[in-house]
């Protein structure tokens, strides 16, 4: 007798990445859905049990910084994978594409002659007052006139089964390693689905983001010397960092490594002397990265970067001033973007957003507060956001006041029935609301990870993924079906 | 490697031997100290002496009693040489590199400094010092068994290997000196009787009696057992020994000849000392073992200008040799 019943799985009141219907597997996710329904109790406990050890054993951490101390807390992990079929992937990795192609058109734009804005498709105000846009920045070339080498796309599903594109992370997107680890846990913990041999893989990243930084190099005829700027163990993303530095067989630096000469060339300090550096995959915000331009403070950077890499004598992976294009109004026009540079419509839709700055979209968001989620432009990880339909009519007031006051900063989208996926609780399965993030990268061309980090708010009912706050993650397989 | 990586497994490996060696000097003056006369009132002053500690006590503690002195050098957290920094200062410095190692190394680390620190006070009364004192030196040793069986034969344990030699050289020397503070009579004929003895502890708290037996088949006589700590060439505790490692491991590195250099000098001091002599008077030994030090001190500055030199003048922050004590409130994991 089995836990996993998928005719009492509950799955009608969202759309179901695995089941079309209570005790009906999509097509892409028959094999899984039957091998998983088969477990005995004992079986799925084990399994369970495997996917924890292989976390421990391979010391998948993320870090909390908590009351003056650093955890290291195990990787939460789900061990039933999410499922996308092969074709419907290929759609969204061309719409995927064609986003970071044109955003960085975009960027460049903006750092040059600013065509967008004379051609009156960007209103300037959007740009005057961007918190990202870098003045210093204006009248580079970077190599492959590319600035956002390393995006991190989020997307979600709606009731009606659309993938949206939530937001585009453009700054220093993390999250890649988890999605690798979490196919190599579950080939422990289910090789027997593996064998139906229809699902892709993952792992060429690292290769291709070694490919692509290497390609970045001023000195391409020598052996590129590519290096992973960190902050340093107490960020808590550092795993991630140690693990790609470690894949791509490159030294993983901080800032005190990296001196910068007279003659703007960037070199770290090794055992064998200074030894020039080429191109930095840098896991540090722009603010952060050189005090002689940016914060003065900042003792995680390294004075003269900027001029090194004005000077194109090293490459920074993403270029400094990318994150122009990751702000939630400028999302509000990326369609506009993607027709004005690419002449093509978008394949992937955006979650249709009200802009504040608009008086007709700003008083539809005011009468309509209650069923809105209304959010600032420039933070992230969900911060100074209102949840319209949870929120108080007093809080809903404070932020009428709020909008009104700053109308640019504000933008508001409906919200969205995100869409579940079967996830192990006591007891069997119960649908939990998933998301998706896949990476993109651009180089001399564009490659799209085959499917991405999902995560999984693991509380009933919650829409908070962050592992954070209870959040956790699956493996996500791109299927092949035979065109069922 | 990156310069920064060098210098902290560099580091960690000269305070992981330097709690353990500190353990020992305490061991030994221990017993020591319960074979002799009462009269020798200044059993445990030299102590501080010797680790050079001497202004720092003195600031801190009003008397050298032997429950101050313990106390100084287990655990005190201001005293950057006690026990209780030193590993401290070996944690802190993993703590940053700590994925060019192996996981074991990191947890053994972690789990050493911990149980001292919730030992600090309890362990240090004279009658469970004996087993505090085991548990450090165990867990030491356990710690370079690890790395001597996880960690590859790379740049990354050469400098763990120069660390531990270059600090076992200067510990032994040491401790040697505790016997010259101690224990050599200032007039040879009052303490004979006592001196058998005294030398046989010596080579105990080095771990080294069987091995001095075994090599040298005589009743332990003081030059004979400053002949084997100094110049023996197979014990692993022997300066010239720990010289000689030493050397080898630096000719896998690059850039190596002023170290180099460095190492074969004082390594010839060490070899061209007359025992008898040293072993005759207090006054000597204690002059030539400040020649080696200063021998050693030239050494690790070659060590440091060559491979962890910084061009500009990052002030010397905590996790590196020396001055700096570890901040207290970063210790709950």
């Amino acid at each position: 007798m089995s836990l996993i019943d998928w005719q009492g799985y509950r799955c009608t009141d969202f759309y179901d990445e695995l089941l079309a219907a209570p005790g009906q597997p999509r097509p892409a996710a028959r094999d899984l859905c039957g091998i998983l329904a088969g477990f005995s109790p004992q079986d799925l406990a084990e399994r369970k049990a495997a996917a924890e050890i292989a976390i421990q054993t391979m010391g998948i951490t993320f870090t909390v910084y908590s009351e003056g101390s650093m955890i290291d807390r195990a990787w939460p992990f789900d061990i039933v994978p999410r499922i996308i079929p092969a074709d419907e992937w290929r759609r969204t990795e061309a719409g995927l594409k064609q986003r970071v192609e044109a955003l960085n058109l975009f960027i460049d734009d903006l750092y040059h002659d600013q065509r967008i804005i004379k051609d009156r498709v960007l209103p300037a105000e959007v740009l005057a007052q961007s918190v990202n846009f870098r003045p210093q920045c204006r009248g580079i070339d970077p190599p492959h006139h590319v600035w956002a080498h390393i995006c991190g796309s989020d997307l979600v599903r709606d009731g009606d089964g659309t993938l949206y594109v939530l937001e585009d992370n453009l700054r220093v997107p993390s999250g890649v390693s988890y999605m690798l680890e979490n196919r190599n846990v579950t080939k422990r913990v289910l090789p027997e689905v593996f064998a139906t041999g229809r699902i892709l893989p993952v792992d060429d990243y690292c290769a291709q983001l070694y490919d692509m930084l290497a390609s970045l190099s001023p000195r391409p005829y020598d052996e590129p010397r590519v290096v992973v700027l960190t902050p340093g163990i107490y960020n808590s993303a550092y795993y991630e960092h140690a693990y790609l530095a470690q894949q791509m067989g490159v030294e993983l630096v901080q800032g005190s490594d990296l001196v910068v000469d007279d003659d703007d060339i960037v070199y770290m300090r090794t055992i064998e002397g200074l030894t020039r550096v080429d191109v930095i995959y840098r896991r540090i915000d722009d603010l952060f990265l050189d005090p002689e331009v940016f914060n003065p403070d900042s003792t995680l950077g390294v004075a003269g970067l900027m001029r090194a890499w004005r000077s194109g004598k090293v490459a920074l992976a993403n270029a400094p001033g990318a994150g122009v294009a990751d702000d939630k109004v400028v999302y509000a026009f990326v369609p506009r973007i993607i027709e004005y540079y690419l002449d093509q419509k978008p394949i992937l839709p955006n979650v249709p957003s009200y802009l504040c700055m608009f008086e007709e979209d700003r008083k539809y968001v005011l009468e309509h507060l209650d069923e809105l989620v209304v959010k600032p432009a420039n933070e992230s990880g969900g911060y100074g956001m209102l949840i319209g339909p949870r929120a108080t009519p007093g809080q809903r007031a404070e932020f009428a006041e709020r909008i009104k006051a700053d109308p640019r900063n504000y933008m508001a989208q409906p919200t969205l029935d995100l869409s579940t996926a079967p996830t192990l609780c006591d007891g069997g399965t119960e649908a939990r609301h998933v998301d998706l993030r896949p990476f993109i990268l651009s180089g001399t061309d564009i490659q799209v990870t085959t499917g991405g980090l999902t995560r999984v708010a693991l509380v009933k009912d919650s829409l908070v993924v962050n592992s954070s706050q209870g959040g956790g993650s699956k493996d996500t397989w791109i299927v092949e079906t035979d065109g069922e | 490697m990156l310069s920064r990586v060098a210098e902290n497994l560099y580091w960690m490996a000269r305070y992981i031997e330097r709690a353990e060696d500190t353990a020992r000097l305490v061991s030994v003056n221990s017993h020591l100290l319960l074979d002799l006369p009462h009269q020798t009132a200044l059993g445990w002053s030299t102590l501080i002496d010797i680790t050079g500690g001497d202004e720092l006590f003195d600031k801190k503690y009003d008397r050298r009693s032997e429950k101050n002195v313990v106390h100084f050098l287990c655990v005190e957290p201001d005293n950057p040489g006690s026990i209780l920094s030193s590993l401290a200062g070996a944690r802190e410095n993993l703590r940053t590199t700590r994925d060019v190692v192996s996981r074991e190394i990191w947890e053994l680390i972690n789990e050493l400094y911990l149980e001292v620190r919730d030992q600090a006070e309890s362990g240090l009364t004279p009658r469970r010092r004996d087993a505090f004192l085991k548990r450090v030196i165990r867990g030491c040793q356990t710690l370079t068994g690890v790395i001597e069986g996880t960690l590859s034969h790379l740049s990354a344990k050469t400098f763990i290997e120069l660390g531990r030699h270059l600090e076992r050289a200067d510990m032994t020397t040491r401790i040697l000196d505790v016997r010259s503070g101690n224990l050599l009579p200032k007039d040879p004929e009052e303490l004979r009787p006592f001196e058998h003895l005294q030398w046989m502890s010596v080579l105990k708290s080095l771990t080294g009696y069987q091995m001095y037996r075994q090599q040298v088949r005589l009743r332990v006589r003081g030059p004979d057992v400053l002949r084997f700590l100094l110049q023996n060439q197979h014990f692993p505790r022997a300066v010239a020994r720990s010289l000689e490692a030493l050397a080898w491991e630096l000719q896998s590195l690059p850039r190596h000849d002023r170290a180099l250099a460095a190492a074969a000098l004082v390594r010839a001091d060490v070899l061209e000392a007359d025992m008898q002599a040293l072993a005759r008077s207090t006054d000597e030994l204690h002059a030539f073992i400040d020649e080696l030090q200063i021998g050693f001190n030239t050494l690790h500055e070659a060590i440091v200008t060559t491979y962890f030199a910084r061009l500009e003048d990052t002030p010397r922050g905590l996790l590196h040799g020396g001055e700096a004590t570890i901040a207290e409130e970063d210790d709950e994991d």
